[in-house]
């Protein structure tokens, strides 16, 4: 409850922020926001891209809300992200089968390429202590670079030398009926996947025995141990856990919302990842609301560009300001108790004066 | 008569408990008075209001004679009042120097005038007997001797009325004696202490007056000179208290626990404990009498799997465990109540019924195939916490972080009971606790005892040592000088073990 009016909140600064910000460059922010907005729910087309943005950042987030959740930090969603898509693309461009089975062949390459690439920052914390974001950042450019080779090298497209081929229709998440029902946008089936996994999450934290275990880890290593739970074993599945997510937003990105994957690109998505899951107090349901609302953002700022004189860069203005009084939560949570303690002593105050008449 | 600082009827509630109700407490010029109390009494909570950092609901405080309004610790520091916090607040790579004027620096210009300051504080820590080396790093020196630190931190400040919240807590029986001489010397130049405890042979040493609180109300203030410890003790936990611990002849079984030269090393990775032997039968009750730093932290840590023996072996009912896991060794009944409440006990974040199923979650009924069920957890957690009076805002909803210390330590200690285990090994299980806690305590691990258990007692206080165990381990720089009956030992006789004296030997 807490968590969710201080979002709000952050939201709220944002916004005003943004409006701020757009009416000192000459601009009406009323005119600029109801832009921003309509370009993102105007009508079925934009709302389905709205969703369609949303979805890459829902795994991110989740990704690093989970990490989060159990004591370690993930920043490493980018890389994970993009090798996940790799090894997803990879499949989808040199296996031909049935399409449900392809498309279960590509889920699984992209856990595992995640997970593979989280495993590694995962055991040297575990193994040497070596701080999770300092590997996972240098895991983010090592995938950087392998993409950079092994796309030109083997799944060059015909003419363009800087992504790869295109992945056949029945190979990435399309769903002609969910483009239809949105009027031709994007939108595709990894929204579901999204969703589904977000349940799944949501159930691991909260109901399992191994949610149990690792946040306990991240809690208090110590008495983790005390209680016989398996340290370095909890981390290292925690990080696969955090690595397979981010490898699903990389499906979702370049077998959904797009097909085919491009080099000299990491991903936004991952970075973004860390704002979405602060803003969602690193809840999963908070993450999926939260990646939606960044999807509106994302979406919406071309068509307030295209509309009006403001430049896009006042929604990055507005993500950033939110970014800020999300992660400064700690000065939001006082100032709400000293909101909320004001307002209880002059309550007291009256209730007190009545006494005495 | 003068007072310095009167607290009159202050009453302070929290989310769901009166913390204070209408306590009053008034501090003479030139005394030491006592503030006793249980844990949870409100002690720490009206010190905090004296010190800014709550304010009161209701009631006043009135410095000098003049009512003021306290709103954070720089207007009591303005005031002179100046508290030592049981958690020193000190920078462990900065020198004591550099320590004390911190936020308070004496500058000539933009410079800082650290000579000048530390001309000062050597001044200041001759003067009242301190002994400090204003230039020596706070990671080099003792505990003591930072406890100090923060003292002096408090003259250089010119406070003239300082709180020392538990400063005993932490100091070895050595330094707690030269503490009171501190503390005499200090209202001997004119200041004034209140002094928050529940150690009544500390208040009878040093105190002129005792304030008792309990549950959030004062009980009374009375004159330490003419009353007796026993009273004192009755008051703060309302009902007839004994210092001797009840119980009966022990009855010892088969052995338990079998230690075969077991060597452990510390964490310089020399050995901290050598060549150890020891029996623990069911029925009895073992303590471990010891200076700290001896090799007792080696030899739990052994025992529980956190350490691994370098040589030796550790039997249980029969069954090497050397090479067992941690967990293996909780599920062939070994339960801990660890040294550390705060680092090993409790994941602090967790609420209370999730640190009551910390070693049995993912048994049955606690969850099946993976998945918790809340509803038992709740019904044994809340059982726990109803048999060991866990005291707490919301029950098992609870985050543990929000509980007092002695509340902490009792569901611990409900925690590992309840797990019945065949071996329990209690360290320090009543460290900072009150009287009316250590008491309930030891008759719990009486009780377990009499059940046919065995039981071992790591403590550094030598009376919980001498009362409630059967036989006595003493340990010194990590070897075992002698084994003892509790019943045909005395004080002295276990000090001049514990300094290496080999007196006793046979088991």
């Amino acid at each position: 409850m807490r968590n969710l009016i201080i979002s709000l909140c952050a939201v709220l600064f944002g916004l005003i922020g943004g409006a701020i910000l757009m009416a000192v460059t000459g601009h009406d922010p009323i005119e600029g926001y109801r832009y921003l907005f309509q370009g993102g729910l105007k009508n079925a087309s934009r709302f389905g891209d709205t969703l369609a943005t949303g979805t890459p950042l829902i795994f991110t987030g989740l990704s690093v809300a989970f990490a989060f959740r159990t004591g370690l930090f993930n920043i490493g969603a980018a890389g994970q992200m993009l090798f996940g898509g790799f090894c997803a693309t990879v499949v989808g461009l040199n296996i031909d089968t049935a399409r449900p089975l392809l498309l279960l062949l590509m889920i699984l390459a992209a856990i595992a390429g995640g997970a593979v690439w989280a495993f590694i920052p995962g055991l040297l914390k575990a193994r040497f202590n070596v701080h999770e974001v300092v590997s996972t950042i240098m895991m983010n450019w090592i995938a950087y670079w392998t993409i950079y080779y092994a796309v030109p090298a083997y799944l060059k497209a015909e003419q363009i030398e800087t992504e790869s081929r295109s992945l056949a229709d029945k190979a990435t998440l399309r769903s002609p009926f969910l483009s239809d029902m949105f009027g031709g946008s994007y939108v595709n089936l990894g929204l579901f996947l999204a969703v589904i996994v977000v349940i799944v999450i949501a159930f691991i934290i909260n109901k399992t025995t191994l949610g149990y275990e690792l946040k306990a880890v991240g809690f208090n290593r110590h008495s983790a141990e005390y209680a016989g739970i398996g340290v370095n074993r909890s981390i290292i599945t925690s990080m696969l856990i955090s690595g397979a997510l981010a490898g699903l937003a990389g499906l979702a990105q370049y077998a959904g919302n797009g097909n085919n994957i491009q080099i000299g690109i990491l991903p936004s998505q991952g970075y973004d990842g860390i704002a979405v899951a602060l803003l969602g107090a690193n809840s999963p349901l908070g993450v999926l609301v939260s990646a939606l609302f960044f999807g509106l953002l994302y979406s919406g700022r071309g068509f307030m560009n295209a509309m009006t004189e403001i430049p896009p860069e006042i929604a990055d203005s507005i993500i950033a300001i939110i970014i800020y009084f999300a992660a400064t939560s700690v000065l939001m949570d006082r100032l709400i108790t000293r909101f909320m303690s004001k307002r209880r002593s002059t309550m007291a105050a009256t209730a007190g004066g009545k006494e005495k008449v | 008569m003068e007072f310095v600082v009167e607290m009159l009827n202050i009453r302070k509630e929290f989310p769901g408990v009166v913390a204070n109700d209408d306590i009053t407490l008034q501090l003479r010029k030139g005394e030491i008075h006592a503030l006793l109390g249980e844990n949870g009494a409100g002690k720490s909570t009206l010190m905090s209001i004296l010190f800014g950092m709550y304010q009161p609901d209701r009631g006043t405080i009135k410095v000098h004679g003049e009512q003021v309004k306290i709103a954070n610790p720089n207007v009591a520091n303005k005031l002179g009042i100046g508290m030592v916090h049981q958690h020193f607040k000190l920078v462990s790579n900065f020198t004591v120097t550099e320590n004390i004027i911190l936020g308070n620096e004496l500058k000539k210009g933009f410079v800082l005038n650290i000579k000048e300051a530390a001309r000062r504080i050597e001044e200041l820590s001759k003067r009242y007997g301190l002994n400090v080396d204003p230039h020596a790093k706070i990671e080099d020196i003792s505990v003591g001797m930072q406890q100090r630190v923060e003292i002096l931190k408090m003259l250089y400040r010119d406070a003239e009325v300082l709180i020392l919240d538990e400063p005993s807590a932490v100091l070895t029986p050595q330094e707690i004696e030269e503490l009171g001489k501190i503390m005499l010397s200090l209202v001997a130049e004119g200041k004034s202490i209140i002094l928050i405890t529940h150690k009544l042979k500390e208040i009878k040493a040093v105190a002129n007056r005792c304030t008792v609180i309990r549950r959030g109300k004062t009980i009374g203030t009375v004159d330490v000179a003419t009353t007796s410890e026993l009273k004192m003790a009755e008051m703060m936990v309302g009902r007839n208290v004994t210092f001797k611990v009840e119980k009966e002849e022990s009855r010892p079984g088969d052995v338990i626990l079998k230690l075969e030269g077991l060597t452990v090393n510390n964490n310089k990775n020399v050995p901290g404990l050598k060549d150890f032997n020891l029996e623990v039968r069911a029925g009895e009750i073992v303590g471990i009498a010891g200076v700290e730093g001896n090799g007792q932290t080696e030899l739990v840590e052994a025992i529980t799997g956190l350490r691994k023996a370098e040589s030796g072996r550790i039997m249980l009912d029969g069954h090497d465990i050397t090479r067992e896991s941690i967990r293996g060794r909780i599920h062939k009944g070994i339960a801990h109540i660890p040294e550390d409440r705060q680092k090993r006990g409790l994941v602090l974040d967790y609420t209370l019924e999730e640190n009551m199923i910390l070693q049995v979650y993912n048994r049955k009924p606690f969850s099946k195939r993976g998945i918790l069920d809340k509803g038992a957890i709740r019904k044994y957690a809340s059982g726990i916490l109803e048999s060991f009076d866990v005291r707490s805002g919301k029950g098992p909803l609870s985050v543990s972080r929000s509980l007092s210390g002695g509340n902490q330590q009792k569901a611990i200690i409900g925690r590992e009971i309840e797990l019945d285990p065949g071996l329990l090994i209690a360290v320090q299980p009543t460290r900072g606790l009150d009287v009316g806690s250590i008491e309930y305590i030891h008759k719990r691990l009486i009780a377990h005892r009499d059940r046919g258990k065995a039981v071992l007692l790591i403590s550094l206080e030598l009376d919980e040592v001498l009362n409630v165990s059967d036989r006595i381990a003493v340990l010194n720089n990590g070897e075992l000088i002698g084994v003892v009956k509790a019943s045909e030992t005395n004080e002295n006789d276990i000090g001049a073990m514990m300094a290496g004296v080999k007196i006793g030997g046979d088991q």
